[in-house]
């Protein structure tokens, strides 16, 4: 057993855990943390995907052990506290990205980490950042759509947060707007 | 979320947002795996490597002494409990339906047959605990192929049977009186195709791998199972192992896909309710990715002999189907009728003026095959659509030229086909020339001309499948006919609350449907009540008492027509309510726009809501008049619904690569008239990547010994997002002429219509170089083989 502790969806536990148990037991077994499911076990699927220190990993793949110290981000952190809908959520409802819903905790949170690293992806772009994550349902047409959409809504919402920004830091770091607005 | 607001009467055409996509975006799923209990024990199953043998010694008592674990037992502790795994299809009188133990009691059949249990307190425990029962296995010989399956002196995969037939099925036209005889129709041909196609064994592989929590505790003992058939599940169970009916409960939670591959009653379900009675206990079982591959049933797995015979001028004179169906090691829930369901849809959309038909299933040692998506009519469809091309070919006609002059024109329905079937709508007319105008088929066909001509290595090649299937099982008479162990009508019940707020249940199981969106637009309308105000009950025996769940196209095509007629009921009843309170005659009264009126004074109204206050009130109501709007309705269809679609396809095929990929594919649908245009528009899509997933990525094979060669993701290639592309969809729509809403049905056409659409195309590639066949899946390396062929079919 080894004592470590993670910061999930914005709480903070304490836990001991058997060395060899997966990240994404843990977050089920122990944690409740339900939304975040399992599809196989040869980490093919893509189903378990969570942010680990805000970058997409399988948490199939990770030991609960070696996530010590971490922060996770699960599909269940991903709305606002208000239950406003991360735009990649409300995208994937609107395009009907989904249909049984399980590949789509996993499909949602590997599309926040792809956006997070390419904010106007192509669609053959999409289709490669999402390799990793199978979806039986879909054809992945109109996830492929949704992803786009979201990427479109984010990147019109990007200046709304950086204005009261450039208010507080006035005139102290110019290339920062730049550098977000690109 | 909200979802997009309806207008009284306007919901059912809508592309509403779906409601069940609120709890799954945001991981408040609630799916079998998810459900915990006080106490409960985790089950391991210990599974059999050997394809086939005799259990010569089993000893499960060193496993007990492995931390955690509770239990452990073997089949032969448990013979006299497990029951047998039932087969509902037995298609002939003599249909041989093996005994069919949970686990496996004296002798394994098949790898991964379960064959011991443990249970302990979580599931790592379960595990490790595995590795110390003792087992020891006297190997068999083992029978894989079906052709040396049914030789004389072949190993018999059930000793006491005396052969690995189990049954034949047989149609004749010119027995049946429906057509000619095809022996005469050969003879006198002009032309005779004949081709040998291979289907080869799929997996489902839906997301969410199958789970099952099992309480005994309480009055009624209850299971979660992630199936597509919770009321089969319950009646299978009860009927199986002599518990009572009204004792078991089944619920299906939230189910992450099922493709057919959830339309089972399982051993790991019959052992998950051994295990828990016999410890008196919850219990689950959660199948590991691995498991599920092995050991869930498979799909397809047939060998196709088809002949057509025609004229030189195209017309089609007969056509006669010989096929090898692989059962498997056992015959699972509906495992026979498969194939036989398959037997109604070759003759497709043709007016073939005669047909014969043999099928024979085949035991061998490998996993059982049962229902996988379009079950039969993929067989079907893919066979007489290739050979469709074949015959093209070989008359040096346009592939759509020859169907144009065979298929039933839209002014001929009713029509009534050569394999007894009464088609009662369609237009292949008009969804062809559509399908052909979105893809620019004649420009298409100009330039693969010109490449053809050049001799380029990269080929374009044009696939072509005008289709149709039967769907909306079924009518209950005709599923007598075929020996099926149940009827096919569905049921529905609108319960009216106070407030006026609607609960719907249904029979039906949706598993990705999207049911609750597409019921609550249907009661919406039909009752006047904001499609927000519904709620829809699915899934639970205790809350939906009856019903036949959720495969074969039927949900809306039965489960809807139930539902409007339970809100006809409701809207019935609530009349003279409604009259009452307006102090007039029921007869004057009409209900529009969700209230009922006093014709010509449509000032004072009484909507459904009024009505529900009233009755639930019940202070004044009239003598005699039930306080209740709840309704029930149970709708048996006359006849099957036959949507239908013209599907094509291009691809780029490198001759020198064996690559293959789609440039471009056009489904233009008829699934009447529809619902929800976008969760028509998604079942398309993913029935079509399915389709085009056996066409060129997808198959199960097994080594010599019987081991599964693709038993994970790893090798077994379920498409991801690079390896399909996009889909361009349309529709036409000819209303079902008795469906209550026209509906047809829609889950199974994309995967039926898009496999012989891609290897017709990929066949057209390197048809200008002898090539007449690629075998499934068209890898790289079967379609370089294939264009390197001097024969030019690999096969042929
Ligand atoms: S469960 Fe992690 S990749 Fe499949
Ligand atoms: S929605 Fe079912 S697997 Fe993706």
């Amino acid at each position: 057993m080894s004592r470590i502790n993670l910061t999930v969806d914005g709480v903070r536990y304490d836990d001991d855990v058997d060395p060899r148990t997966l990240l994404v037991h843990h977050l089920r077994e122990r944690l409740g943390k339900v939304g975040t499911v399992v599809g196989c076990d040869t980490t093919n699927c893509g189903a378990c995907t969570v942010l680990m220190d805000g970058q997409g990993v399988k948490s199939c793949t990770v030991l609960a052990a070696q996530a010590d110290g971490r922060t996770i981000d699960t599909i269940e952190g991903l709305a606002g506290e208000d239950g406003t809908l991360h735009p990649v959520q409300q995208a994937f409802h609107e395009r009907h990205a989904l249909q049984c819903g399980y590949c789509t905790p996993g499909m949602i949170m590997a599309a926040v980490d792809l956006l997070s690293e390419n904010p106007d992806p192509t669609e053959d772009e999409v289709r490669e950042g999402l390799e990793g994550n199978l979806c039986r349902c879909t054809g992945y047409q109109n996830i492929v759509g949704a992803v786009r959409d979201a990427a479109a809504t984010m990147r019109a919402e990007v200046p709304a947060p950086r204005e009261s920004t450039t208010e507080t830091v006035e005139g102290t770091a110019p290339t920062t707007t730049g550098e977000v607005a690109r | 979320m909200t979802a997009t607001e309806a207008g009284p009467g306007t919901s059912v055409g809508a592309a509403l947002g779906r409601k069940e996509d609120a709890r799954l975006i945001t991981g408040r799923t609630m799916w079998t795996d998810n459900v915990t209990l006080p106490g409960m024990l985790h089950l391991a199953i210990l599974r059999s490597p050997m394809a086939h043998a005799r259990i010569t010694h089993l000893d499960v008592t060193p496993a007990l002494e492995s931390p955690g674990v509770i239990t452990a037992f073997s089949g032969r502790e448990v013979a006299d409990v497990q029951g047998s795994l039932p087969c509902a299809w037995p298609v002939t009188e003599d249909t041989v339906v093996p005994d069919y133990p949970p686990i496996a009691v004296d002798e394994v059949r098949h790898t991964g047959e379960p064959v011991a249990v443990v249970a302990a307190r979580d599931k790592a425990s379960a595990e490790d605990a595995l590795e110390l029962i003792e087992v020891d296995y006297e190997p068999l010989p083992v029978v894989l192929d079906m052709e040396a399956a049914l030789a004389d002196d072949a190993p018999l995969v059930h000793r006491d049977q005396g052969s690995n037939r189990c049954y034949t099925w047989t149609f004749d036209s010119a027995e049946a009186g429906t057509g000619g005889d095809v022996t005469r129709a050969e003879s006198d041909a002009e032309v005779v195709v004949t081709r040998r196609f291979s289907q080869q064994r799929l997996i489902p592989a839906f997301m969410e791998p199958r789970s099952i929590v099992v309480d005994p505790t309480g009055d009624q003992i209850t299971m979660w199972s992630a199936t597509q058939v919770p009321h089969i599940l319950r009646l299978m169970l009860a009927m199986v192992t002599g518990t009572p009916e009204h004792k078991v409960r089944v619920v299906a939670p939230d189910v992450g896909g099922g493709f057919g591959g959830k339309l089972q009653v399982t051993p790991e379900e019959f052992i998950a309710f051994v295990a828990a009675n016999r410890i008196g206990r919850p219990v689950k079982f959660t199948e590991s990715r691995s498991e599920t591959m092995m050991s869930g049933h498979h799909g397809r797995d047939q060998i196709q002999d088809v002949t057509i015979s025609a004229r030189r001028d195209g017309s089609v004179t007969g056509l006669s189907v010989r096929l090898l169906a692989n059962m498997g090691a056992y015959l699972g829930l509906v495992t026979p009728g498969v194939p036989v369901l398959g037997a109604f849809m070759y003759n497709a959309i043709y007016k073939f003026p005669a047909y014969r038909f043999e099928c024979t299933g085949v035991f061998t040692n490998t996993t059982k095959t049962d229902a996988y998506r379009g079950a039969g009519r993929p067989e079907a469809t893919f066979a007489i659509e290739r050979a469709m091309d074949e015959l093209a070919a070989e008359l040096g006609m346009d592939p759509l030229e020859l169907r144009r002059r065979n298929w039933i024109n839209h002014d001929e329905f009713p029509f009534t086909t050569v394999s007894t079937l009464t088609y009662d709508s369609g237009n292949y007319e008009a969804a062809t020339e559509r399908a052909k105008e979105l893809f620019g088929y004649d420009e298409l066909r100009r330039e693969q001309e010109r490449r053809r001509a050049a001799g380029d290595t990269v080929q374009l090649g044009i696939g072509v499948s005008t289709f149709t299937e039967m769907c909306g099982l079924a009518p209950s008479r005709v599923l007598g006919s075929l020996n099926y162990g149940a009827g096919g009508w569905e049921t529905a019940s609108v319960r009216v609350l106070p407030t006026g707020k609607v609960e719907v249940v249904t029979g039906t199981s949706p598993h990705g449907q999207g049911h609750e969106t597409a019921w609550s637009q249907i009661a919406a309308d039909q009752l006047g009540v904001p499609f927000e105000d519904i709620e829809v009950l699915h899934g639970d025996t205790r809350s939906s008492h009856k019903g036949l769940d959720t495969y074969g196209s039927r949900s809306l095509a039965v489960g809807g027509a139930a539902l409007v007629h339970a809100c006809e009921k409701v809207v019935d009843k609530a009349r003279p309510v409604a009259a009452h309170l307006l102090e007039c005659d029921p007869a004057d009264l009409e209900f529009t726009d969700g209230a009922f009126r006093v014709r010509g004074s449509p000032e004072s109204a009484k909507t459904i809501a009024d009505c529900s206050l009233a009755v639930f009130n019940a202070h004044d109501l009239p003598e005699g008049m039930e306080p209740s709007l709840d309704s029930d309705a149970t709708y048996d269809p006359a006849n099957f619904s036959f949507p239908h679609g013209s599907h094509l396809c291009a691809t780029e095929v490198d001759t020198e690569t064996g690559r293959v990929r789609i440039r471009s594919y056009v489904a233009v649908d008829d699934v009447g008239r529809v619902v929800n245009p976008t969760i028509v528009e998604g079942q398309v899509h993913g029935g079509i990547a399915q389709g085009i997933a056996q066409a060129l990525y997808e198959e199960a094979s097994y080594d010599d010994d019987g081991n599964l060669l693709a038993g994970t993701f790893v090798d077994y290639l379920v498409p991801s997002a690079t390896d399909l592309p996009t889909i361009t969809t349309d529709r036409t729509e000819t209303p079902a002429p008795d469906h209550p809403l026209g509906a047809k049905g829609v889950g199974e056409a994309g995967t039926i219509a898009s496999t012989p659409a891609v290897v017709n195309a990929v066949v057209d590639a390197l048809r200008p170089s002898g090539v007449t066949d690629v075998p499934m899946p068209c890898t790289p390396e079967r379609v370089w083989r294939a264009a390197r062929s001097t024969e030019g079919s690999e096969r042929s």
